[in-house]
């Protein structure tokens, strides 16, 4: 019934941070070399399967590669988890989408980045460094077992700052307690970029509104299309309703309803548990259940008990 | 030869088509009109008077040689009626589906000066039905020209706009966003009023025709209009985008969950087959009691499909009457006999939600008709009072699109201020070699009006790349000297005869 695909999109790369965490290096030349910070893709897994926003967390033009760090969440991001090996393809990946973050004319910026949110700050904290700012990293992690790409960071970052829930690596604390220590300590700091659960974005939001500090969020609200045809992804922003497919992703955190955006994320949650449900009933998985406890609707990509 | 019909001599009664019945077709997504057998498509084929004037033809954007065709049904030649059709429109299955006809030709056919018109959007169906399952397709000869055209947007306009330059021997490709092409047909148009396969069977006849359908590729952010025409080597360039952008009114209530627009309700229970959850993966949570607000096409879709999707209940809300509803009339028509509560004169207020942030009802207020506005019709006022509730759990936005701002961000294109695309009448937009045409500049119209600019955009596209206007016209056997010197038989004719208008 579908048409042949001109292109496919072969995995050529895969690294499990955690039994939750991994990530997939994609071939995509043309999106490799379109892609700047702060942009997405739209991914299907396959041919029934449902679209999900997932954003960019890193692209070599010259290995014509684009890199996604997903979380297994839901019963797509699971079912990929299990299925996307190295040599598979995916049956579509379309992007970048949104508008590519501002960046640039800052002296100094902070990056914050918690849970599924440190993988997509690297590209907007690596352009930062290359725009000639002094750049604050701040990332968050429940635990020193989740922590990955501290190297990545450390290249591009002045200053990292890594916090975790339980102080079993950088400081104790949510990245508010990161935020607070770079703030006290730098007097001068122009922007604060925050890209993680909605809760950690509104905790950051808040952290920087007193100091007047600039803060760019990152929204990643349930979408379809993602080339603003749908306008599920429409979120609140000061007196206006913008869609973040193609108004966004990026926002300023001072102007956004996360209380809104939060309530809009439960929306499919019964039909997601089923999904997930089901799903691991078909693999005979009982045992994984576990994990379960927190089935984010199934187009979220970052955890939403981090922060 | 038969002696000249006249209005008397016609079958007096519009041939009937079956269709599936009300009670059932409600609760399943098989196509509602069967359409026309032979016997019934021959019948009807004799009520067209054949009269000199042709108002028909002028009625249809396209301009179909709406009695041609018709008479070659009547002679039982139905591979002459397809060759006709395909002279100007090579979608008849999608078309005699789709289009308003009681606004086109069906709306100025002489017969409907006196009985009920020419059932011409059914004919046209027949067909076109006909052509795919004995798998006709007229692919004539391409004498490629070396040009290379891309269009933007497999729908309508990009479909019809990719058939003309095809067939003018341009190399086509088509982009497309989504993971399939078709654009509105896929995504919008549910399949009880146009199958997949139908598509799906026409979007086939354009690739025969040499056109390269490239999918998930996002025109504008993965590469930007100007890069086709400077680095991808393409010649001429159409953007046939569609409108996208779902309005919604800004009352309050608006972002509870259970509110969504009419796009996003129908791209997911079609085509990313959300009523097919969990076998498919995308949810899409159906309400028990929904209301949708609007009365165009896209209103009846959406009431429709949540009907189909198992509403127990389903209402419209429309501020103004039935006769100022946008819709096909067969689609109110169908609507209202599958159990579509309509509220005309009335306009919502305020979505109420429940605790868990879920709507629960929707506050009303009827409207009069007063005064006539801009648009000459009466404009519908609130009546003082008359604030009433709908219990619902699920209310839909179909009413109307706002411009799409992807391109506008990403390519130097003029745009007017309303955000669409600003063209002359050749099409041509503010970019030399490239066109637009269909939604993005016209704003939400219908699959015909959006096919019809795509062949406007083709022939300024072709007369900008100093290509002669070569519609081809298939030889009909009448006119067909070489045939008929030879004693060839049309129907065995091994390949199409072609000549250049």
């Amino acid at each position: 019934m579908n048409q042949a695909q001109s292109s496919s999109f072969e995995i050529v790369a895969r690294e499990d941070f955690s039994d939750v965490t991994y990530l997939l290096e994609i071939r995509h030349p043309m999106l490799a070399k379109a892609a700047t910070a702060g942009q997405f893709v739209i991914v299907m897994e396959h041919e029934h399967g449902e679209r999900i926003p997932l954003t960019i967390a890193d692209f070599d033009r010259e290995a014509g590669t684009i890199t996604l760090v997903i979380q297994a969440v839901g019963k797509t991001t699971r079912e990929m988890q299990t299925n996307c090996q190295v040599g598979t393809s995916l049956y579509a990946v379309v992007g970048p989408m949104g508008i590519p973050s501002q960046i640039g004319g800052k002296k100094k910026v902070v990056c914050v980045g918690g849970g599924l949110g440190v993988a997509p700050i690297f590209p907007q904290a690596r352009a930062w460094k290359e725009s000639g700012a002094y750049v604050i990293g701040v990332l968050g992690f429940r635990n020193r077992g989740l922590v990955f790409w501290e190297e990545k960071f450390r290249a591009c970052c002045d200053e990292l700052i890594v916090c975790t829930d339980d102080g079993s690596a950088g400081i104790k604390g949510l990245v508010t307690e990161g935020i607070k220590q770079a703030i006290a300590k730098h007097a001068d700091i122009e922007e604060l970029v925050a890209i993680g659960p909605p809760v950690m974005m509104k905790g950051c939001a808040e952290a920087t509104r007193a100091h007047k500090i600039k803060t760019m969020v990152s929204l990643n609200p349930v979408m379809v299309d993602g080339t603003g045809m749908c306008g599920g992804c429409r979120v609140k922003i000061g007196e206006t309703v913008k869609f973040a497919c193609v108004d966004g992703p990026d926002f300023d955190g001072h102007l956004v309803d996360f209380d809104d955006l939060m309530a809009r994320l439960t929306r499919y949650r019964t039909a997601e548990k089923q999904a997930v449900e089901r799903w691991q009933a078909d693999c005979r998985m009982p045992g994984k259940e576990a994990r379960v406890a927190e089935p984010a609707h199934g187009i979220d990509d970052r955890p939403s008990t981090d922060g | 030869m038969a002696k000249k019909k006249t209005i008397r001599t016609i079958p007096q009664e519009r041939t009937p088509v079956q269709e599936q019945d009300a009670a059932v077709r409600a609760r399943n997504f098989e196509e509602v009109s069967l359409g026309y057998r032979l016997e019934e498509a021959l019948v009807e084929s004799e009520r067209c008077l054949m009269c000199a004037d042709q108002p028909c033809v002028r009625g249809c954007p396209v301009g179909i040689d709406i009695p041609g065709f018709i008479k070659k049904i009547a002679e039982k030649h139905y591979h002459g009626a397809y060759d006709i059709i395909t002279d100007t429109n090579l979608l008849p299955s999608i078309c005699g589906r789709v289009c308003p006809q009681e606004n086109q030709c069906e709306g100025v056919c002489t017969v409907g000066e006196t009985l009920e018109p020419v059932a011409i959007g059914r004919l046209e169906r027949f067909v076109g039905d006909m052509a795919i399952k004995e798998g006709w397709a007229n692919i004539p000869y391409i004498e490629p020209n070396g040009y290379r055209v891309g269009i933007v947007g497999a729908g309508p306009a990009g479909m019809a706009c990719a058939a003309d330059m095809a067939k003018a021997g341009c190399e086509v490709v088509v982009y497309e966003a989504f993971h399939q092409p078709g654009g509105v047909l896929k995504y919008g148009i549910p399949d009880f009023r146009l199958p997949n396969e139908v598509i799906d069977a026409e979007i086939d006849k354009l690739r025969r025709l040499g056109i390269r359908f490239e999918c998930n590729t996002l025109v504008g952010r993965l590469f930007t209009i100007e890069q086709m025409i400077t680095e991808m080597g393409f010649h001429a360039v159409f953007i046939g985008t569609g409108a996208g952008y779902p309005s919604f009114m800004g009352i309050p209530g608006e972002s509870l969950n259970g509110v969504l627009s009419a796009n996003e309700l129908l791209t997911r229970a079609n085509l990313m087959r959300a009523r097919d959850f969990p076998n498919f993966d995308t949810p899409l949570q159906p309400g028990k009691r929904v209301t949708v607000i609007g009365a165009g096409n896209t209103a009846m879709d959406a009431m429709r499909v949540s009907m189909r999707l198992g509403a127990e209940k389903v209402f419209c809300v429309y501020r103004r009457t039935k006769a100022e509803a946008p819709a096909r009339a067969e689609e109110v028509h169908h609507a209202e006999e599958e159990g579509i509560e309509f509220n005309w004169l009335t306009s919502p207020v305020e979505i109420l939600g429940d605790a868990a942030n879920a709507v629960r009802a929707m506050r009303c207020i009827r409207m009069e008709l007063g005064e006539p506005d801009d648009s000459g019709r009466r404009r519908p006022v609130p009546v003082p009072g008359s604030e009433f509730e709908i219990e619902t759990d699920m209310v839909v936005f179909a009413i109307g699109t706002n411009a799409n701002p992807i391109l506008g961000q990403t390519a130097k294109l003029k745009l007017n201020k309303r955000g669409y695309i600003e063209t002359d009448e050749s099409l041509a937009t503010s970019i030399a070699g490239v066109y637009a045409g269909g939604d993005i500049v016209t704003g939400a119209a219908t699959v015909i009006q959006a096919m019809g600019a795509g062949r406007t955009a083709a022939r300024g596209m072709k007369a900008y790349l100093g290509l002669r206007d070569t519609d081809c016209v298939y030889t009909r056997d009448t006119d067909d000297p070489a045939g008929r010197r030879f004693g060839i038989p049309v129907e065995e004719h091994n390949f199409a005869r072609i000549r250049l208008r």
